[in-house]
């Protein structure tokens, strides 16, 4: 059986070594953002760590990249809007 | 390359205020830049237009000139391009003896034309809500403002453009052309560019470009570090810093200072200097320096512990030994004015430079002396 984390309620599986972002695409996810100002959806664009477009709020840190993140089982992976900080 | 009135070497924002100044005056400006715009010392800035952190004297007069000059020439003409905000200054004292001496600094400032209003303990949080409790009180600076450097330095370059100026981007500049003593223009990698002056507005490299002419200019470079956090919600209202910092800048110790200057940013990210080393041209980055300046911004607003610092940037701020820049003629080389080595200072006090150069350059008077600037001053 197969590891997963939890994506806004949802199970998400992934592979040893699998990133966020690459379990996401592969469970047919592909945004998990919205920007700061229009609320456009956003997810991987580079896919490297470089353009900071892919961010996600993983266990209450904002600001995540799903690029970069191994997967972890269990982990609570959520939809980030804006700064992900709410207000101050 | 065509000939002109006046070369600028140099198109950092210094060297692009001085091209825009010069060819709203009606002058033919090349400008010359061995990178790209903004590419060396303005590109390693936070955008401070400051009057808060001057003492009275020469540096003062040119920034309170510059900051009129901000708002009422290159703001007007383009202020929302560069993300131009008369955000206005909170410096922080922490405890009483801090605030005494910040209180007496002021009232000094006061008669110079600076604008400073003294602010008890218990109104800082009506000017910065999520400021630190426990601080002794502060003084609020309306002059104060910022722009985004590097948006800076390219609109004033493409609007010098506008004008008729020639920028050169990735030409460097190998010697200078001579009738005798007078420079004539400058030998560049791309060839001569004969002119009637010459700018130096090399920033940190200008004392390399006065070696070319053959004076010396004593510049070296003093290296500061930037953080820049995660986009957050709206949190930081003004220019905020702890006034210790007013004495590192003044400070002529080698080793490392370090003082909280916070601010965010039209972008969301907010901006956590200052810290001031002279270590050379070593662009490598020390992380303690970087730690000491987190936790001192955390120790002015304690919610940015829960934030994200998202990168580091370094530069180098081109300083003489007297701490002040070196703007006008150079009377052992007819043709050559400088306008470099404004340290931390670069992008506030770049609009005053442009300014004067310009009027010396079409033989108008001065709004301000230059003679403390002189860069024949050092002997």
């Amino acid at each position: 059986m197969r590891d997963t984390f939890d994506f806004d309620g949802t199970a998400v599986p992934f592979v040893d070594g699998q990133t966020v972002g690459a379990a996401l695409v592969a469970a047919g996810i592909r945004s998990w953002r919205t920007t700061r100002r229009a609320g456009r959806p956003r997810g991987l664009f580079c896919g490297i760590g470089v353009c900071f477009d892919c961010l996600v709020t993983v266990d209450g840190r904002p600001n995540e990249r799903a690029c970069l993140l191994a997967a972890v089982p269990d982990m609570d992976v959520r939809t980030q809007d804006g700064t992900g900080h709410g207000q101050f | 390359m065509r000939s002109a009135d006046v070369v600028v070497v140099g198109a950092g924002v210094v060297g692009a205020a001085c091209a825009w100044y010069a060819a709203r005056a009606g002058l033919s400006v090349t400008v010359v830049e061995r990178g790209s715009v903004a590419s060396g010392t303005t590109s390693a800035g936070e955008g401070n237009l400051l009057v808060s952190d001057k003492e009275p004297g020469p540096e003062l007069d040119l920034a309170v000139l510059s900051g009129r000059l901000w708002r009422d020439d290159i703001a007007a003409a383009m202020g929302a391009d560069i993300e131009y905000e008369t955000k206005g200054g909170l410096v922080v004292a922490a405890d009483q003896a801090a605030l005494d001496a910040l209180v007496t600094f002021a009232e000094e400032q006061r008669r110079s034309g600076v604008d400073a209003i003294p602010v008890a303990a218990a109104d800082l949080s009506s000017y910065e809500p999520h400021i630190s409790t426990g601080l002794a009180g502060g003084a609020f600076y309306p002059q104060d403002a910022q722009v985004q450097p590097m948006l800076a330095a390219a609109h004033l370059a493409r609007s010098a453009r506008e004008l008729g100026a020639d920028v050169r981007t990735g030409v460097a500049v190998t010697g200078f052309l001579r009738d005798g003593d007078r420079v004539t223009g400058v030998r560049t990698s791309r060839g001569d560019v004969p002119a009637g002056a010459v700018i130096n507005a090399a920033g940190t490299w200008g004392g390399e470009v006065a070696g070319l002419a053959g004076v010396a200019l004593p510049i070296l470079p003093r290296r500061g570090f930037v953080l820049v956090t995660e986009p957050l919600p709206p949190l930081i209202r003004h220019k905020v810093y702890s006034a210790a910092y007013v004495a590192n800048v003044a400070s002529d110790d080698a080793d490392l200072q370090t003082s909280a200057v916070v601010e965010g940013t039209p972008s969301g990210t907010v901006l956590i200097g200052a810290s001031r080393e002279r270590v050379g041209f070593d662009r490598s980055f020390a992380v303690p320096v970087l730690r000491k300046l987190a936790a001192q911004a955390v120790q002015l607003f304690p919610v940015l512990a829960g934030t994200a610092v998202m990168r580091a940037y370094r530069g180098f701020r081109p300083y003489c030994p007297d701490h002040l820049p070196v703007i006008g003629p150079d009377p052992r080389v007819p043709g050559l004015v400088h306008a470099c080595g404004h340290e931390g200072a670069g992008i506030g006090l770049a609009a005053a430079t442009g300014h004067v150069v310009a009027q010396h350059l079409t033989g108008r008077r001065q709004d301000l002396d230059l003679e403390p600037f002189r860069p024949e001053r050092f002997g």
